[in-house]
């Protein structure tokens, strides 16, 4: 039981880290395909 | 009455005139390989194959060029009907300032295929596999009932995986849970979802979903390289397997079959995780990071190389692919693998869970009944026991 409550843990810390770092690395199609004077976000 | 007479035969003369007239044969009339004929456009509209690659090639270039200083020179040799041709049939040098990989591709039109069959043969065929699936593990349940420990419980266990295997097992089944949900979500929100829930609704399920498949899949990737180190030795085939799978793993015959640590059946689900589940991450990569990861043109030519379209009496598969094309074979392939192991890990869900007693154990708590272990894995009790023998308190 520990062991499968462990794994639900990792799974979540594994997604949202996954998502940290692609994100910190710029892996989305828009930041590969666009210049930084293109603004597709209203935010960004 | 003379113009009576003329009026007659005019009027009689009228058929013979229009048969003396040559009417072109719809079939053969052309403008020129650089138009399609008749012929063609019919062909088209009966889903038959056109051949267009001498429309194809007839792009102009310098070798048509007349003098720079003439009229037209300075066009490279490329007429307006030339350049649009070539933007027609992705041909032409384009060059851009944005730095998308597929940006090149003004116009691609190999995407109707992929899409009717997304749309399509996709959704329903893999609904029947795992509507299919689960009714036969149904009628299973029924007529065989749940499988049980024959013998005496002993109420002694022994240690079946250690907490750091269960915990890799857990990540995975947790994680490939999560990603089947979200998959089918994705793929069957325009047809399913959207019309009962409505745009909006859907518009933030999909956001969430897509969010949640795309990272989670990290954790996949993750546990399945750990549970291949964990379990290959226990899964490397052997004599054993073949007399299992001759008695139908105790389907048939009566009894259980010897087994050591895993059986043939579980070594088969092992290997179908390991493959199609390796073969999901990679073609999932290339769809995370779009027109990066291109492995189809690539499979293809290897294919093509061993003729093997021709075994199943296809022709050869294309292997050049635009970037586009890629990508929806990647789709295609990703859903139609995950469908497949989806199905199988609906068996294995059914029987380490509800259908066997004791399984369950196994993966919850690390420590099964003596009993169950003899009577599924024999020859893995004999080899534990023997260890214990050698050291003993241990
Ligand atoms: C709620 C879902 C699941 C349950 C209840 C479950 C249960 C189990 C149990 C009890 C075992 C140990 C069998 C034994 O003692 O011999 C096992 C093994 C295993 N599981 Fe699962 N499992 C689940 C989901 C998954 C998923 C989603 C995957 C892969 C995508 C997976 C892959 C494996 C593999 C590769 C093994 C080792 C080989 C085998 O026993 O077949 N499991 N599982």
């Amino acid at each position: 039981m520990k062991a499968f409550v462990l794994a639900l843990c990792a799974a979540v810390v594994i997604t949202v880290g996954a998502n940290l770092i692609l994100n910190e690395i710029g892996f989305s199609a828009q930041d590969t395909t666009s210049s930084p004077s293109v603004r597709l976000d209203s935010d960004s | 009455m003379a113009r009576l007479i003329a009026l007659f035969f005019m009027v009689f003369a009228l058929p013979v005139l229009a048969q003396s007239v040559d009417r072109p044969d719809p079939n053969t009339a052309t403008t020129g390989p650089a138009t399609q004929s008749l012929d063609d456009i019919l062909r088209r509209q009966d889903n038959l194959k056109v051949d267009d690659s001498e429309r194809r090639a007839i792009i102009g270039g310098p070798e048509y060029a007349p003098s720079v200083d003439s009229p037209l020179g300075t066009r490279g040799g490329a007429s307006d009907s030339d350049l649009w041709r070539a933007m027609r049939f992705n041909n032409g040098d384009i060059s851009t300032q944005n730095t998308g990989p597929a940006a090149t591709v003004l116009m691609q039109d190999a995407g109707m295929w992929w899409l009717d069959i997304r749309r399509g043969p996709l959704q329903t065929y893999g609904a029947y596999l795992l509507g299919g699936t689960l009714l036969l593990l149904a009628l299973f349940l029924l007529i065989r009932g749940r499988i049980r420990i024959e013998g005496e419980k002993t109420g002694r266990t022994i240690e079946r995986f250690k907490a750091f295997e269960r915990f890799g097992h857990w990540l995975l089944a947790s994680s490939f849970i999560v990603l089947a949900i979200t998959g089918l979500i994705s793929l069957f929100g325009r047809k399913v979802l959207i019309p009962a829930f409505g745009h909006d609704a859907f518009s933030t399920v999909a956001i969430g979903t897509k969010w949640v498949h795309n990272n989670i899949s990290w954790a996949f990737m993750v546990a399945l390289v750990m549970i291949f180190f964990f379990w290959v030795m226990h899964n490397l085939p052997d004599k054993t397997d073949l007399k299992w799978l001759a008695k139908g793993g105790g389907i048939f015959g009566g009894g259980h079959p010897p087994a050591k640590k895993f059986n043939a059946g579980q070594k088969l689900i092992f290997w179908a995780v390991i493959v199609l589940g390796g073969s999901i991450s990679i073609s999932g990569l290339s769809l995370l990071f779009p027109f990066e990861i291109n492995l189809f043109a690539h499979t293809f030519d290897l294919l093509n190389g061993l003729g093997a379209p021709g075994w199943v009496g296809m022709e050869n598969l294309p292997s050049d692919l635009s970037p586009q094309e890629e990508m929806q074979y990647a789709q295609l392939w990703h859903a139609i693998i995950s469908f497949v192991l989806t199905a199988i890990i609906f068996a294995h869900i059914y029987l380490g869970s509800v259908g066997m007693e004791g399984a369950f154990d196994a993966m919850g708590k690390g420590e099964v009944e003596e009993q169950w272990a003899r009577e599924h894995h024999s020859l893995w009790v004999e080899e534990v026991k023997a260890k214990q023998r050698v050291q003993p308190g241990e």
